[in-house]
C-alpha cells in the first residue's frame, strides 16, 4: 500500500492574503508574481494541514490518496 | 351530512371574548406555534393559547419582545408549522421589519393586531381603528398584504380561518385587524365542527429529492410550491432581492419580476380575497361603508333609518387589504352619498374616494376620543349632509 | 466526505476581503459538521445581516439569511417546530451583541439547543468600520474618530451571566482547535456560545494600525492564554476567570463552561405538552363516557 500526497491551491479562490505562507511551519508555500499562493518546496512539507485550516478562502487542499 | 346535523347545535355555542375567538379559530385552522409578548388589549390571546396549545400538542412561547415573537413565528412556519402572533399598536410597530421579511421571503404567517388608540402608548384600553394604513404601508418597500377584520364573533371565527388559508395559499403574512371593542366584547359563537370550514394546507413541491428545486419560481397562478426546512430540498431564504433559487441578485430584470410578483399575486386576486357583507343596497341613495366594531353602530343606524323609510344601505368590509376598490365602485355607483364610518382621522375613506366615480360625494363619520362611535354620531352626520341640520 | 463537500461551490469564491477571518471560521464550521457526520438535510443555519451573516449563502444546508440581530429569534421558531434539527447561528459581534443583544441573552437564559457563533472582529464590517460593542475603549472606528469612550462587552462573561450552558472562546489563529470546539458546541444539548476572535483587516485593522491579516492573527497567537480544565460542575476555575479579566493583551481561550441543564424544547415537552395532552384526552374520554 502506498500513499500519495500533494497540496492543491485553487487560484480562482486564492486572494493572496499570505496567511498560508506566513503560518506554514516549513516554508513550503509562497506567493507568485500574480499574488497567488503556490507550492514552492513540497519536500519540506510535514502534512500538518495548518495551511488548509487557515486559508480564509478555502483555496488550499491537502490531498491524500491511498492506493493499494 | 344528515338533516339533524345541519341544525345549529346548541351544545357548540360558547360565550367567548373576541380575543378568545381568535385563539380558538387559530387552533381550528391548525395553528400549532404561537410566540408573543403581552400587550393590552391583545393579551388574552396569548393567555388562552398558553393553556390551549399544549393540549393539542402545540407550543406557546413568550418571547423577549414583539420583534422576537414575529421572527420566531416566521422561523417555525418555514419549518412547516402553521404559526401566529398577536399584539397591539406598539408591538405591531416593532414587528414591521420582520413582516417585510415574511413578505419578501414569502413565508406564511398570521398576525393579529388588536388596535388600541395611538400614536405611541396612546389609549391602551380604548377603541380605535388607527392602524389600517400601518398594516398596508408599515414596512418599507413595495408589496401587497392581506388584512381581514370582523365586527362580530361568528364572522371573526371564519375570518381568522380565512387568514390562515390566504397566508398559506399566497405565502404571505396575513393580518387579522380587530379593535379593542371586538377583542374584549363577549358574544355567543357557534363553534364550527371539525371539517365544517375549509382549511387550506400548504402547497408542497412534488419535485423529488436530488432534482433541482426552484423555491422562488412562481407557477402560472403565482403560487410557490414550498419545501419546508428540514425536508429534502436545501435552499437559501433571504430578505435580499433574490433569484428563483433564493440567492441574492441585483439584476434589474430579476428585481423587477420579483417586485411585480409580490404586488400582483394579491392585487390580481381580489375576487378571491374579498370578504364583505351588504344590506339594502338596491335602492340606496345613502351607502354606509364600515368595518370592525364601527360597523355595529353603522348597521344599527342603517336599520333604524330604513325602518322610517330612508333609502339607506350598507357595506361592511371584512377584507381591508388588498382594498376591494372594484366592489366599492360598483356598489356605490347609484349612491347620492357615501359615508365611511371609522374610528380614526380618515383612513379607509381615502381608499373609498379613490375607488368611486364621484369622490366629492364621500364623507367621513368618525370619532377619535377613545369612545365607541355611536349610531347617533352617524345619524348627525347624515343629517348634516342632507342639509337637515343636527 | 470532505469539509468542502458542504460548500455550495458555484457561489465561490466568496465575497469577503483578502485575509478576512470569516472564511477561516466557515472552514472550521464545515470541518466540525463533517466530523459530526450529521445529514445535510438535518441542519438549519440562520444568520442576521453583516459580512459574517453572508456565510450562509455558501453552505449547503437549509439556510435562512434573516434580519440584522434577529437570527436567534428566527432560529428559536425553527427549533420549536422541529426540535430534531441541528441549528447553528453564525453572527457578527454587532449582530449578536448590539441590535441582537436582547435575543442573545434570552436564548441563553432559555438554554434552547442551538449553537451561536459570535464572529467578533471588533467592528461593523459590512457598513464600513464603525465601532461595535466589542471595540476596545480608546480604539477607533469611522464613528469613533477620537476613539471610543466605552468599555467593550466581554462575550464570555455576558453569556455566563445570561445562562448559556456551553461557552467557549477561540481565535482564527487557532483554527484546528476552533473546529474541535465547534463540534463540541454543536453536540452539546443546550445553548452554546462560541466566540471567535477574527480579523477585519480592511476596517478594524487599518483604523487601529493592527497590520494585515497575518499580523492580526499573530497577535491572537501571542496573546492567547488557554484556560485550564473545568471543575466538577463544568465551570472554569477562579484562577482562569481572573485571568480573563487581567488585561486586554491576554486573550483567555478554551472552553469556559460546559454543564448539563434542562434544555428548553425538552423541558417544555415534558413539563407542559405531555401532561396537557394527557389531561385533555382524559377529559375527552370522560365526556365521551357520559353520552
Ligand atoms: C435594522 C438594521 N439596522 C442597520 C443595518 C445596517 N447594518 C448591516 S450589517 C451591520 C453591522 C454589521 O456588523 P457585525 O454584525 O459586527 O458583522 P460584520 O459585518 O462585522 O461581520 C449594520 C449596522 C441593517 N441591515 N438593519
Ligand atoms: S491563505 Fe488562501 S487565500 Fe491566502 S494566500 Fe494562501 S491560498 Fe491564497
Ligand atoms: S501541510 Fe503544513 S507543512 Fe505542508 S504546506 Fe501546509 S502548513 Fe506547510
Ligand atoms: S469588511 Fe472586514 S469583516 Fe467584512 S469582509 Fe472585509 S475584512 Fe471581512
Amino acid at each position: 500500500m502506498s500513499t500519495s500526497r500533494r497540496i492543491e491551491v485553487n487560484p480562482d479562490w486564492c486572494k493572496g492574503c499570505n496567511v498560508c505562507v506566513a503560518f506554514c511551519p516549513k516554508q513550503v508555500l509562497a506567493l507568485d508574481e500574480r499574488g497567488k499562493a503556490y507550492v514552492a518546496n513540497i519536500d519540506a512539507c510535514i502534512w500538518c494541514r495548518e495551511c488548509e485550516l487557515r486559508c480564509p478562502d478555502l483555496a488550499v487542499t491537502v490531498v491524500v490518496e491511498r492506493a493499494s | 351530512m344528515n338533516a339533524s346535523a345541519q341544525k345549529p347545535d346548541r351544545t357548540r355555542v360558547r360565550f367567548l371574548q373576541g380575543n378568545e375567538v381568535c385563539a380558538e379559530a387559530a387552533l381550528y385552522a391548525g395553528m400549532r406555534y404561537f410566540a408573543g409578548y403581552p400587550i393590552t388589549p391583545s393579551t388574552e390571546i396569548a393567555e388562552r393559547l398558553a393553556e390551549r396549545l399544549p393540549q393539542v400538542g402545540g407550543s406557546f412561547m413568550q418571547m423577549e419582545d414583539e420583534i422576537g415573537s414575529i421572527c420566531a413565528v416566521i422561523g417555525a412556519s418555514l419549518a412547516g408549522t402553521k404559526s401566529m402572533t398577536a399584539t397591539s399598536g406598539p408591538g405591531f410597530s416593532l414587528m414591521q421589519e420582520a413582516i417585510g421579511y415574511a413578505v419578501m421571503a414569502e413565508i406564511p404567517c398570521v398576525i393579529v393586531d388588536v388596535q388600541r388608540g395611538g400614536p405611541s402608548t396612546g389609549l391602551p384600553t380604548h377603541a380605535s381603528q388607527g392602524d389600517v394604513m400601518q398594516v398596508r404601508y408599515g414596512t418599507h418597500g413595495d408589496h401587497s398584504i392581506v388584512c381581514l377584520t370582523a365586527s362580530n364573533h361568528q364572522d371573526l371565527f371564519g375570518i381568522v380561518v380565512d387568514a390562515f388559508n390566504f397566508s398559506e395559499i399566497f405565502r404571505t403574512p396575513a393580518v387579522v385587524l380587530i379593535d379593542e371593542v371586538v377583542g374584549h366584547m363577549r358574544e355567543a359563537v357557534d363553534v364550527p365542527a371539525p371539517g365544517e370550514l375549509d382549511l387550506t394546507e400548504r402547497l408542497l413541491t412534488d419535485v423529488p429529492r436530488d432534482v433541482d428545486y426552484h423555491p422562488y419560481a412562481p407557477r402560472e397562478d403565482d403560487r410557490l410550491p414550498m419545501s419546508n426546512f428540514g425536508g429534502v430540498h436545501r435552499y437559501n431564504v433571504t430578505g435580499l432581492v433574490h433569484d428563483m433559487w433564493g440567492f441574492p441578485s441585483e439584476k434589474p430584470t430579476i428585481v423587477n419580476d420579483l417586485i411585480h410578483h409580490l404586488y400582483l399575486k394579491l392585487e390580481n386576486r381580489k375576487r378571491m380575497l374579498t370578504r364583505w357583507r351588504e344590506w339594502s343596497l338596491d335602492d340606496a341613495e345613502i351607502v354606509l361603508i364600515s368595518y370592525g366594531s364601527s360597523a355595529r353602530s353603522a348597521r344599527h343606524i342603517m336599520e333604524n333609518r330604513r325602518s322610517v323609510g330612508v333609502p339607506i344601505g350598507m357595506i361592511e368590509l371584512q377584507t381591508l387589504w388588498p382594498f376591494p376598490s372594484e366592489l366599492i365602485r360598483a356598489r356605490c355607483r347609484n349612491a347620492e352619498y357615501v359615508v365611511v364610518v371609522e374610528m380614526n382621522m380618515g383612513q379607509i375613506v381615502h381608499e373609498v374616494k379613490r375607488a368611486v366615480d364621484r369622490p366629492e360625494r364621500v364623507f367621513l363619520s368618525n370619532r377619535v376620543d377613545g369612545e365607541m362611535i355611536t349610531p347617533t354620531d352617524i345619524k348627525h352626520l347624515i343629517r348634516v349632509i342632507q342639509g337637515k341640520g343636527v | 466526505m470532505a469539509a468542502t463537500d458542504f460548500l455550495r461551490k458555484r457561489f465561490m469564491p466568496h465575497i469577503w476581503c483578502p485575509g478576512c477571518g470569516h472564511g477561516i471560521i466557515m472552514r472550521a464550521l464545515l470541518t466540525a459538521i463533517e466530523k459530526l457526520d450529521i445529514e445535510k438535510n438535518d441542519i438549519v443555519m440562520a444568520s442576521g445581516i453583516g459580512c459574517s451573516a453572508r456565510m450562509l449563502g455558501y453552505i449547503d444546508v437549509h439556510t435562512m439569511h434573516t434580519l440584522h440581530g434577529r437570527a436567534l429569534a428566527f432560529a428559536t421558531g425553527v427549533k420549536m417546530a422541529r426540535p430534531d434539527l441541528t441549528v447553528v447561528v453564525p453572527m457578527g459581534d454587532g449582530d449578536a451583541l448590539a441590535i441582537g443583544g436582547n435575543h442573545f441573552i434570552h436564548a441563553a437564559r432559555r438554554n434552547i439547543d442551538m449553537t451561536a457563533i459570535v464572529m467578533n472582529n471588533s467592528t461593523y464590517g459590512m457598513t464600513g468600520g464603525q465601532y461595535s460593542p466589542t471595540t476596545g475603549c480608546g480604539e477607533y472606528g469611522t464613528t469613533a474618530p477620537y476613539g471610543t469612550v466605552v468599555q467593550p462587552f466581554d462575550t464570555v462573561e455576558l453569556a455566563t451571566a445570561a445562562g448559556a450552558s456551553f461557552i467557549a472562546r477561540t481565535t482564527t489563529y487557532h483554527a484546528r482547535e476552533m473546529a474541535r470546539i465547534l463540534a463540541d458546541a454543536i453536540r452539546h444539548p443546550g445553548f452554546s456560545v462560541v466566540e471567535v476572535l477574527t480579523q477585519c483587516p480592511t476596517y478594524y485593522g487599518r483604523k487601529n494600525e493592527k497590520g494585515d491579516a497575518v499580523e492580526m492573527m499573530e497577535r491572537f497567537r501571542d496573546c492567547a492564554v488557554p484556560v485550564g480544565p473545568l471543575d466538577d460542575n463544568g465551570r472554569a476555575t477562579a484562577a482562569d476567570v481572573e485571568a480573563a479579566d487581567a488585561s486586554v493583551e491576554t486573550i483567555p481561550i478554551g472552553v469556559f463552561r460546559k454543564e448539563v441543564r434542562a434544555e428548553y424544547c425538552d423541558a417544555y415537552r415534558r413539563q407542559v405538552i405531555e401532561p396537557a395532552v394527557a389531561a385533555a384526552s382524559a377529559a375527552a374520554d370522560a365526556a365521551g363516557g357520559d353520552r
